[in-house]
């Protein structure tokens, strides 16, 4: 098809010209590169388990994004999630001791909400001890737990296990350490006790060391990992929601997830009404008005509520969404074909072509449709929108697919946790304008698209 | 947009009389809504029919011992339950509910139930009044859809019209600018999403308003209407903030391309004003494609205003079509789906005979 490939290239040297294609071009492959970002460096399994609520337990709730800092005087702690201690080993008269150690910066004005060690070890006979203690700046160390696991059950016995800073035992460890305190410390609140300075009841800033030592009795035990959780009130670049998801994250999925919708509407349902509006125009006669009553019937579908209807008794995957979406989207792209098609028809060199004998479908492929296919283009890219933005919509009203994190249904979450009302901007702020700026730039895009297309409109 | 420069050129050949419009519109919206209706019983039918059966069980127990002489003409418990048992049959039989839903007497019974609201007893849902009959619970909310719908559709109409009028008149001027900046965030950005927004800015931040658009004094109270509108602030700024600019554009797009015929030129060459060419010659020509276009986006505005009832919890069908899906109240969701797209093709109508009526080729009388 030489005269589609000349057409096409005439249409990218016109649209570099374009500003506002240009600018829509760029926001297009910023979004792209989000979701190859996406797909590289997130790890899937936060894609698939979205929606599974232990998946997240170790992220705070409803945590601000830690940037918030840079603008409040008072400084909020940051909730840490670490995972790579710096390892050590030692020999001691055939025990062999593992030093797994946190080193951390708590320059905050609040004290942490709560703190979590997890840790997995593997052992055969003799059961292992594990002690925990935390070295502070002012030079003290606390030893916060000590304690010897169950006997093993098997060969290579695996266990896991996970501390909380609510436990009795580091209650009364800590109780050892109440006399160091020149005022009363509350020890069944060990996350304030242990940051505490001595003389005064404000947080100790510093460095602080999280030590855990495992001592083993035999050499092929060992340690499989450990966690350090320090629970605080900002997080990440965009913080976490009600449920503990981790907004960056369900931001970075829905990216992906958003153009799919987007451009897998908007092509199918433009391009089945290219065909049904040029079979309408080329047909003629009975068949025209017919097909013609079906268009102007669905065009006057409320649509929403036929999409609550075939969501709730068909199913919500994401994939029948967009099958619905297309359903009722492709009867824009029919009226606009038709009409061209109705022109297009009656110029001559289409007569003449019938007259030399070409068939209906020869004629339609060849003469018809690339006169077509630039409005086709510029139809998508405003359909892309559309698109995404009814996607949001139907989430929003809890229909959307409930196991894939969209920007829709986060906004969804947000609105059933009462988000606006409580001034959680983090929480709404970021998912629409992602909507936003993903809609815009097809938009962007289409109305350069339509300056080409339309010459007319270039001038006004 | 690309869409409107078709859509110019109605389906209906204007040369058409104007009763035979009108009967040929009301056909298509009363096919409009069987189908609708249609689609929606193949869908829920079985569901309904389920419930409507337990409907029918319940009245005819409910019926019977209530009637002591009827209960007291039987001999045994035996005889009793039978006489019920037949009841039931019979009452089943009659309306249809012993036969699938696409038998031609069962699908019918059902569309004319639904278009005459009688769905029976909602599920779970109430009015707040304590009516648990369907057509009651939809009718006390569809005055406060109608409220909200059609302030903000007018008051977006009137702004679209003088805004798009105005930047047709003075392109490239910065309210030029603006209309199409306007646009472009109207196509772009969900309108739930706005309101979302506006609750933290108007209620959370600089707590003006309520977040909750529900009225706090009973309808009885003579200063309920007063009350009811200051919570409609909200919704309404949201609706029409988002609305306004996909009309301007719209209206300005159509009325440019007047600008471009003999006519004005003629006009113009006549020394009539630019202001007056702008407002009553070309304005007036642009409107029957305008409506037109328009038409095409009320299913979007009407999606809209519904979400936006949810943001806002303003007491409209939107909510209502929102707590039905959380608890699964097929019947109220029926009910909505039957009185939406009523509202819809009714709307639709409207705007259509507009459309023609501003028309001058079409000839009315």
């Amino acid at each position: 098809m030489s005269i589609i490939s000349i057409m096409m290239f005439g249409f990218i040297t016109q649209f570099r010209k374009l500003k506002s294609g240009i600018a829509g071009v760029t926001i297009l492959f910023f979004l792209i590169g989000l979701s190859l970002y996406a797909a590289a460096a997130v790890p899937l399994e936060s894609f698939k388990q979205w929606s599974n609520p232990n998946y997240w337990i170790k992220y705070p709730k409803a945590a601000m994004p830690s940037w918030i800092n840079i603008f409040t005087p008072m400084k909020e702690p940051e909730h840490l999630i670490l995972r790579n201690p710096a390892i050590t080993k030692g020999l001691d008269e055939g025990i062999i001791t593992i030093k797994h150690s946190y080193k951390f910066d708590f320059n905050y004005d609040f004290f942490p909400s709560d703190f979590m060690i997890n840790y997995a070890v593997q052992y055969g006979s003799t059961p292992p001890l594990v002690d925990v203690e935390l070295s502070r700046p002012d030079g003290e160390s606390f030893a916060i737990i000590s304690s010897s696991l169950p006997s093993p059950q098997g060969e290579h016995y695996v266990f896991r296990d996970t501390i909380f800073s609510t436990e009795n035992e580091i209650q009364d460890n800590l109780r050892n350490y109440r006399n160091s305190y020149s005022y009363d410390v509350d020890v069944t609140r060990p996350q304030v006790m242990l940051f505490s300075a001595k003389d005064k009841p404000d947080v100790l800033k510093g460095t602080y060391t999280l030590i855990l030592t495992f001592s083993f009795f035999d050499k092929n035990d060992k340690v499989l990992n450990s966690e350090f959780i320090l629970g605080g009130k900002v997080y990440g670049l965009l913080g976490t929601d009600e449920l503990r998801h981790d907004l960056s994250i369900g931001i970075l999925w829905g990216t992906p997830v958003a153009l799919f919708i987007g451009l897998t509407v908007a092509i199918v349902s433009t391009f089945i009404g290219l065909f049904y509006g040029l079979i309408a125009a080329y047909k003629g006669k009975r068949t025209e008005p017919t097909m013609m009553t079906i268009v102007q019937i669905i065009i006057n579908i409320p649509v929403l509520f036929i999409l609550i209807i075939l969501a709730i008794t068909i199913g919500r995957s994401l994939f029948l969404i967009v099958g619905f979406f297309i359903l009722f989207g492709w009867v824009g792209m029919a009226l606009i074909s038709r009409s061209m098609g109705l022109q297009i028809k009656s110029y001559a060199y289409v007569e003449a072509a019938k007259l030399m004998g070409e068939s209906d479908i020869r004629i339609i492929f060849r003469h018809i449709i690339p006169q077509l296919l630039p409005f086709a283009f510029a139809t998508i890219a405003l359909s892309v929108p559309a698109a995404i933005l009814g996607e949001s919509g139907l989430s929003f009203i809890g229909l959307g697919d409930p196991a894939i994190p969209t920007w829709g249904v986060i906004l969804h979450d947000a609105q059933s946790a009462n988000a606006a009302a409580r001034g959680m901007w983090w929480w709404i702020l970021p998912p629409g304008i992602m909507i936003g700026i993903t809609s815009v730039s097809f938009v962007l895009i289409s109305r350069a698209l339509e300056s080409i297309v339309n010459p007319k409109m270039k001038k006004i | 947009m690309v869409e409107n420069i078709i859509i110019a050129n109605p389906i209906v050949s204007p040369k058409m009389g104007f009763k035979r419009l009108l009967a040929t519109r009301l056909l298509r919206m009363f096919i409009t809504l069987c189908a609708v209706l249609v689609i929606t019983i193949a869908l829920l039918g079985t569901t309904m029919d389920d419930i409507l059966r337990r409907n029918v069980q319940q009245s005819v127990i409910q019926e019977t011992s209530h009637d002591n002489k009827l209960v007291s003409h039987f001999k045994s418990q035996q005889e009793l339950q039978n006489y019920i048992n037949n009841q039931i049959s019979a009452r089943t039989h009659a309306q249809g509910l012993d036969e699938p839903w696409y038998s031609p007497k069962s699908l019918l019974s059902k569309l004319f139930k639904t278009m005459t609201l009688d769905l029976g007893n909602a599920l779970f849902l109430t009015s707040d009044l304590g009516s648990q009959k369907v057509s009651n619970i939809i009718l006390e909310k569809l005055p406060n859809t109608i409220l909200l719908f059609t302030t903000s559709t007018l008051i977006i109409t009137f702004i679209g019209l003088y805004l798009g009028a105005y930047s047709a008149s003075r392109t490239g001027s910065s309210v030029d600018k603006f209309t199409s900046g306007s646009a472009i965030f109207s196509i772009s950005v969900p309108t739930f999403f706005i309101g979302m927004m506006m609750i933290i800015v108007f209620a959370f931040i600089f707590p003006i308003f309520p977040s909750r658009a529900t009225p706090v004094t009973s309808p009885s109270d003579p200063y309920y209407i007063f009350d009811l509108l200051y919570h409609m602030i909200l919704p309404l700024v949201t609706l029409v903030l988002v609305g306004f600019g996909a009309w301007a554009y719209t209206v300005r797009y159509y009325v440019i391309n007047i600008f471009n015929e003999d006519f004005i030129a003629a006009k113009r060459a006549q020394g009539i004003s630019h202001r007056k060419i702008t407002y009553s010659h070309a304005l007036k020509n642009a409107a029957p494609p305008t409506f037109t276009a328009i038409a095409l986006s009320l299913s979007g505005s009407l999606g809209g205003a519904f979400l936006i009832e949810i943001v806002f919890n303003w007491p409209g069908m939107g909510l209502l079509a929102f707590n039905a899906i959380s608890v699964m109240d097929i019947p109220v969701i029926i009910g909505l789906t039957y009185v939406a797209t009523l509202i819809f093709v009714i709307t639709m109508f409207i705007v259509d005979l507009m459309s023609q009526y501003f028309d001058p080729r079409v000839r009315i009388g």
